[in-house]
């Protein structure tokens, strides 16, 4: 198989996948060339728009003469490397992975976790009632965003998407250590006293559900947020001249939230504030 | 960057600490009080990038505060976030890394008293309700139960820290409860420390070559140091000029003595040839392995070997600038070495020019503040960078990629002061100490159940049995824990095992950074281990799931068979086994792969729960 490069011209990199030729253009990762031939890794921590700091340890992937196993996403395929994403040992780890987060925050907005727990014979109750989570409550300090970090798996992607990689704003970052590790404002103050600007780029690359937009949370508790009855629209934002694209999630024909493609090539899914939660007017029918 | 400083104001001591290290700020764009706006300062900002640069003063700046208020208020941060133009988001994650640090209001003193291992053994949890009872609410003393000291030898060890200008510390070791009282409640006039070869029940020996200065050389005296053969061989590496001095190391054999057992020259051959400059030598001195204190017994009683030895590395390689990364529990250990590089630097060993050979070296010293994990090469860098102590993915090796992004030779300080001897002596000379692969003489610690605990200098191929009947092993030995507490344990019935790194290997244990605790039959096993897994949970960065989760689920099912054995255990035995297999599996780095060694190994070949 081949993943076909876009834009300049690269050398390719050859090396096998399960025993399968692989040719991925140089500086592919092992998990774009899963993906390129169709192969189902489990990723967390991934995200498209961002370097991945490959903290969850869900893509796993064993790798000829490595002594450990090696995340399938940060890793650079190299010439001659022989791949194995489903042995017996790779999928161990997965599955424990999966346990562990399981049993330590709640998973139940996190789009396909459910899908791999069973897939993996995951079974997380298994560390007994008493095993140790990481009970927070909510955070509900502002009207725009709500954050919940008993959905948090400490994937660092708000950290880096608020931080160096996209907003430049740094407003959170991890505090404490270990388990008691948690993505934090200085000094665990409100949202409201610190340098958050609310462009919600974090919100959009929690995948976990963890950082949401009020409006969902709101419609999650009263029980009225169903997916499914939604549709999407992608537009462009009218307050200014970069001219983002937005997509409208509405729902019973009001807008829940403000989405952003991924793939847009100037915006990569970021916005700012404006076009992220600016958008009560549209709905004002006064 | 979307810089906010919050409301907090610093008070002035809060500020004085800060401004005598990093100096008067220069405009309010930096933090100067309101009235002290200068008319210049309304047309330009300053601070910007290039306090930025100045990033890696965020852990020092922290130090700063920490040692003059006792903890680090809201004010004081903004403070110096704003004098680094570094986002305090960021630096209340620094912050709250580091287990030294307190973000929230405290005492001035803080005592720390070991509950590791070795302590645990020689009855720390007594020692700490007796301190507890004497120092209730009011004393003015925060107690604080924690992880090993480095002063296993002197088991159980208590360290008093009072905040001030300047801090003051004070160790009791053997610690009473009344000792311990005292060097919290009068750090200035508890008894001084025993000296540093008090640790080394083979001082004086002729026959040692590591420690053989220690306890017979001043300290505090270059001269001394010089008169005791000291400062040949960087003059012997200035002779055989840098790929000289790597070709020496090479044929030596000299592996790390770090834990990881890395061949010296290969990593000195890589760290030369790299085009990337500059270069930066990087000398791991946290020891913060429970049950280690050989880096400390070397830099207390012979400081100015490390700075030569650093200075002869950091040649060979092409640095021009070394960090020595010394562990916070150090504080004898920080005052020794500062002093003697101040020393080597007035006398010309150190700075523009050493030795006059037209070479340029200079060395910061920089102290950590209570995290194991920044003992991690990479996760050193990012603690002296002023980020979280958190390990870096590898690839990129440090080699080519360390320390500010730039090829670093990272070595631990017994591995440098090896290359002493390696130059003085000739790689063959040095090559024919010890076995075939495992080359030079090695340095144990052991701690526990013998009658002379202390650092031993013996040439690697002795066994175990010879090292622990010069330590004086007392009788019903139960168990020795090999390596330290990411090693193993082993039986008395296995005594024989040589002392070397393949010879444990084969064992299937291995030396790790050569701990050697032996426990005899008092000491509970099950408490230790569930010790050992408390140790990992509590210092695991957070970073990755295995290890953040994992430790934690290894702890619980551990305290669930504390008083199980057998068809009782055997369910949470197994449990342990799946996530232990994993966490060494798919962890980032060498803590969460090894944290599941000791107690697999006390399940495997001591019978554990059996
Ligand atoms: C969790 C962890 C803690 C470590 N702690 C130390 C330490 O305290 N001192 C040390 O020299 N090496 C420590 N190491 C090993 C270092 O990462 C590194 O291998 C070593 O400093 C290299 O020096 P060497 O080649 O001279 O052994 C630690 C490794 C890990 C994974
Ligand atoms: S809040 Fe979301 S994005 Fe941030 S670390 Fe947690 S799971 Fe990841
Ligand atoms: S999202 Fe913000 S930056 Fe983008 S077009 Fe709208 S207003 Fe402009
Ligand atoms: S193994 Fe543990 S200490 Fe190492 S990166 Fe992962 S969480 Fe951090
Ligand atoms: S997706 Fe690769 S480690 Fe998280
Ligand atoms: S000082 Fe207490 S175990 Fe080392």
């Amino acid at each position: 198989m081949t993943a076909v490069p876009l834009g300049v011209p690269r050398r390719m990199v050859e090396f096998t996948v399960d025993g399968e030729e692989a040719r991925v253009p140089e500086g592919a990762t092992i998990l774009d060339a899963c993906r390129a031939s169709g192969k189902d890794v489990p990723t967390l921590c991934q995200g498209d728009t961002l370097t991945p700091k490959n903290a969850c340890r869900a893509c796993v992937v064993e790798v000829e003469g490595s002594r450990t196993l090696v995340p399938a996403c940060s890793r650079r395929a190299e010439p001659g490397m022989e791949v194995r994403t489903d042995t017996e040992r790779a999928r161990h780890s997965r599955k424990i992975v999966l346990e562990l987060l399981a049993s330590s925050v709640d998973l139940s907005t996190t789009p396909k976790a459910a899908d791999w727990i069973k897939e993996y014979g995951a079974k997380p109750d298994r560390f007994g009632p008493d095993a140790a989570r990481v009970d927070e409550s909510p955070k509900i300090d502002n009207d725009l965003y709500v954050r919940a970090y008993d959905k948090c798996i400490l994937c660092y992607k708000c950290v880096d998407a608020c931080g160096e990689q996209w907003q430049n704003t740094f407003a959170i970052s991890v505090s404490g250590r270990g388990f008691d590790a948690r993505i934090a404002v200085e000094h665990d103050a409100p949202l409201t006293d610190s340098a958050c600007v609310y462009c919600g780029n974090c919100v959009e690359v929690c995948p976990t559900g963890a950082l949401s937009f009020k409006s969902e949370f709101d419609m999650r508790a009263a029980g009225t947020w169903n997916e499914a009855a939604q549709t999407r629209t992608t537009t462009v934002c009218a307050y200014c001249g970069v001219g983002c694209n937005l997509t409208l999630h509405v729902q019973d024909n009001e807008i829940v939230k403000v989405t952003s493609p991924h793939d847009n090539p100037v915006t990569h899914g970021n916005l700012c504030i404006k076009g992220r939660f600016g958008y009560q007017h549209v709905q004002n029918r006064g | 960057m979307d810089l906010h400083f919050g409301d907090g104001k610093p008070t002035d001591e809060e500020r004085a600490a800060v401004d005598a290290l990093l100096g008067p700020p220069r405009s309010s764009w930096e933090g100067a009080a309101r009235d002290d706006m200068r008319a210049a300062d309304l047309r330009w900002a300053r601070g910007g990038r290039e306090a930025r640069e100045r990033r890696d003063l965020l852990l020092p700046g922290l130090h700063a505060l920490n040692d003059r208020i006792g903890w680090i208020s809201e004010g004081a941060l903004g403070y110096l976030c704003r004098r680094l133009t570094v986002p305090p988001a960021q630096a209340y994650g620094v912050a709250t890394f580091y287990a030294m640090f307190s973000v929230k209001p405290r005492p001035a003193t803080v005592l720390h008293v070991c509950t590791d291992l070795a302590c645990t053994a020689a009855g720390a949890s007594e020692l700490c309700a007796g301190i507890e009872a004497r120092l209730g609410v009011g004393s003015g003393v925060s107690v604080e139960r924690g992880p090993c000291l480095g002063l296993c030898e002197r088991a159980p060890a208590a360290l008093a820290v009072r905040a001030g200008d300047p801090v003051r510390t004070a160790v009791s070791a053997p610690a009473t409860v009344e000792g311990a009282v005292l060097a919290a409640s009068a750090p200035d006039s508890a008894p001084v420390e025993p000296p540093a070869a008090m640790a080394v029940p083979q001082a004086g020996d002729p026959s040692l070559t590591l420690l053989r200065r220690v306890g017979v050389v001043d300290p505090s005296s270059l001269d001394d140091y010089r008169a005791h053969g000291g400062y040949t061989a960087l003059r012997r590496a200035f002779e055989l000029g840098p790929a000289g001095v790597i070709r020496e190391v090479t044929d030596s054999g000299l592996l790390g003595r770090g834990g990881a057992a890395f061949p010296t020259g290969r990593k000195w051959q890589a760290t030369a040839s790299q085009p990337d400059h500059p270069h930066y030598l990087v000398c791991n001195a946290d020891e913060s392995e429970p049950g280690t204190f050989k880096d400390r017994v070397i830099m207390e009683g012979d400081p100015f070997a490390l700075v030569e030895a650093m200075t002869i590395a950091a040649y060979a390689t092409g640095a021009h600038q070394g960090y020595l990364y010394l562990r916070g529990e150090y504080p004898r250990a920080l005052r020794r070495l500062e002093h003697a590089v101040a020393q080597a630097r007035a006398r010309g060993l150190l700075g523009e020019d050493v030795l006059g050979q037209g070479y340029a070296f200079d060395i910061e010293i920089r102290r950590g503040a209570g995290a194991y994990i920044c003992g991690e090469e990479t996760a050193l860098f990012n603690s002296i960078e002023g980020y979280r102590g958190e390990p870096r993915s590898k690839p990129p090796f440090p080699v080519e990629k360390g320390l500010f992004g730039k090829p670093t030779v990272e070595n631990n300080v017994e591995t440098l002061v090896n290359v002493l001897p390696i130059l003085t002596t000739g790689a063959q000379a040095y090559a024919a100490i010890g076995t075939g692969r495992s080359t030079g003489p090695k340095l144990f610690c052991v701690s526990g159940s013998v009658d002379r605990p202390g650092v031993y200098e013996l040439p690697f191929g002795a066994t175990l049995g010879e090292l622990l009947v010069l330590a004086g092993v007392r009788d019903r030995l139960r168990a020795v824990l090999l390596g330290g507490a990411a090693g193993g344990f082993v039986r008395p019935d296995e005594l024989d095992i040589p002392l070397t790194f393949e010879g444990t290997r084969e064992a299937g244990t291995t030396l790790g950074s050569g701990v050697v605790m032996a426990f005899d039959d008092t000491v509970p096993l099950p408490r230790l281990l569930l010790r050992i897994a408390e140790f990992f949970r509590d210092e695991s960065c957070g970073q990755c799931v295995p290890c953040r989760v994992g430790t934690v689920r290894q702890e619980e099912a551990l305290h669930r068979i504390v008083e199980r054995t057998g068809a009782a255990a055997a369910g949470d035995i197994a449990l342990l086994r799946e996530v232990g297999r994993a966490m060494r599996d798919a962890s980032i780095c060498g803590l969460g792969q090894t944290a599941w060694n000791a107690v697999e190994s006390a399940i495997d070949r001591l019978g554990a729960y059996e």
